[in-house]
């Protein structure tokens, strides 16, 4: 398998979280941020967009052999910079839109715009998919049982 | 044998046209957004997102909205549309330990960690038409409590702990895949599961509670059902490692059901298994207590001839888009097939009746 040795490579880890929130981003917010970053590089398409379906799978009982549950939405592309940087965009759902913008960043953030990049659009994204989870989980903490005791009778 | 007859194109574009004028219905009442499908139809979303097999929110809505609310066509809608996408690939297995849990339950421990937390039910509300709806939808924001941070465990880790349940244990073995290779029986598990997550609800419910009323009884109980959301990751060829590829919302039921021992096991608890796209808490109860009623062979049970044992009985009929395929068909023409039925039915009277006319006048002549 061929991987990509950018100069300024980033940390496998790194790289992997921010394609993670992008496949994850609400398509309209990511394209805000994109447009008020305002640094629309040129590039060349390697992949145009295209849609597709991958089929998620679980384990049996959660933790044994794996089954195929069923499919879901996925929209790819691959791009690249004029310096030859190459940026992939995998994103949920049907969206080339979506899918550019996130090849164009995972580009960019190999390249020296990199923190400011990930200051204008990665830091607030992650903010606010951090709080969305957060006030969920705090309205179903609110549906806790909290169980107590009656006592009857005697003894 | 088949005569093609032609003149049926204007009746059929006119039904259509009409077709899509009831699909609006009344025009001085307002239309409806795909975005408000999505949001305020949730759980008919849910449930074509699941029975279409395709984890797709905005378009589980279209199908609906293009359907006039009949599910099942949007389900035929959803599949028909699945099979024009490229298989990008499979993803791993998600881990439904990492579940962010909007609810969580279970009916065998009262106290177990993480608690009892009931998210948005339809529980414990007493079924009572609720008019204030139809005046207005505004709603009080739900109340808050401090959230948990850390994952929620699986309540059945317990009882595994104490190796009174049977194990699962974590295998890589290649599932089959029913949307690439046509079912073939003995299926096997991971084909029964896939099957039964993308059946029927309506049918799925039928076996399960046939199992509760003693056809294979298998006593189940719920030790945990969970819904909420879980990450899907996926290995990327070109990347040469796995990224997330986004995030689906499931409902996961685990059933606890009556127990089998040998001369070499000791009696322990067998399981059940539902896990099905969106929260769909009755489909995936249902689908876990036909998952353990078909593992009757495996669990050295005996077949008592319950339709719910019957893995070819189970599968072959529990897919409503085949079904109805089937079904409907017998609405379209069959102008040919019932004329050579009612020439040959036309025949037999024909000759019941010189058989009858013969044998009057041969007693006549006598």
């Amino acid at each position: 398998m061929k991987t990509e040795n950018a100069t300024n490579e980033p940390a496998l880890g790194a790289r992997k979280a921010w394609m993670g929130l992008l496949a994850r981003s609400e398509e309209t917010r990511l394209a805000g941020l994109w447009a008020a970053f305002d640094r629309d590089p040129a590039f060349e398409w390697l992949r145009a967009p295209q849609f597709g379906g991958v089929m998620v799978r679980g384990r049996m009982g959660s933790t044994g052999a794996p089954f195929n549950l069923g499919e879901m939405t996925v929209t790819r592309c691959a791009l690249a910079l004029q310096d030859g940087t190459v940026g992939h965009g995998y994103v949920q759902g049907r969206s080339t839109q979506k899918a550019e913008i996130a090849a164009k960043i995972d580009a960019l953030m190999q390249t020296p715009v990199a923190s400011a990049l990930k200051e204008a659009v990665l830091r607030p994204l992650e903010a606010e998919q951090k709080s969305l989870k957060e006030h969920r989980a705090a309205k179903a903490a609110a549906t806790k049982v909290e169980f107590f005791t009656m006592v009857r009778g005697e003894d | 044998m088949y005569v093609a007859v032609k003149g049926g194109e204007r009746a059929i574009d006119n039904a259509h046209a009409w077709l899509a004028e009831e699909r609006r219905g009344d025009t001085s009442v307002a239309e409806l957004s795909i975005a408000q499908i999505r949001e305020q139809m949730s759980l008919a979303v849910n449930r074509v997102m699941a029975e279409g097999s395709l984890y797709d929110p905005d378009l589980a809505a279209l199908a609906i909205k293009q359907s006039r609310g009949d599910l099942i066509e949007a389900i035929f809608l959803i599949r028909a549309y699945r099979t024009t996408l490229p298989r990008f690939g499979y993803s791993e297995p998600v881990d439904t330990g990492a579940m962010a849990c909007d609810r969580r339950i279970s009916a065998t421990f009262k106290d177990a960690p993480g608690g009892q937390v009931l998210g948005p039910t339809f529980d414990y509300t007493h079924r009572l038409l609720d008019f204030k709806l139809a005046a207005d939808g505004e709603v009080a924001e739900a109340p808050t409590a401090e959230p948990r941070t850390e994952e929620t465990p699986h309540i059945l880790e317990f009882l595994q702990g104490e190796n009174i349940i049977e194990q699962e244990p974590e295998l890589d073995d290649e599932p089959g895949d029913l949307t690439r290779e046509p079912i073939s029986f003995p299926a096997g598990r991971a084909v029964r599961l896939q099957s039964l997550s993308r059946g029927d609800e309506g049918f799925i419910l039928g076996m399960a509670y046939s199992t509760q009323r003693g056809y294979a009884r298998n006593h189940a109980f719920v030790g945990e059902l969970r819904i909420g959301k879980v990450p899907v990751e996926m290995e990327i060829p070109e990347l040469g490692f796995a990224i997330e590829i986004g995030e689906v919302e499931l409902t996961e039921c685990e059933t606890v059901n009556q127990f089998k021992g040998s001369k070499t096991v000791p009696p322990q608890f067998t399981r059940g298994y539902g896990l099905v796209f969106g929260q769909s808490e009755r489909k995936s109860i249902a689908m876990a207590l036909v998952d353990r009623a078909l593992r009757w062979e495996e669990l050295g049970e005996d077949n008592l001839g319950a339709a719910a044992q019957d893995e070819e009985f189970v599968l072959s009929h529990s897919d409503n888009i085949q079904a109805t395929g089937f079904l409907e068909h017998i609405k379209l023409p069959h102008y040919v097939d019932f004329q050579s039925e009612l020439e040959l039915v036309r025949k037999l009277r024909r000759e019941a009746q010189e058989l009858a006319e013969d044998m009057a006048a041969r007693e006549a002549a006598e």
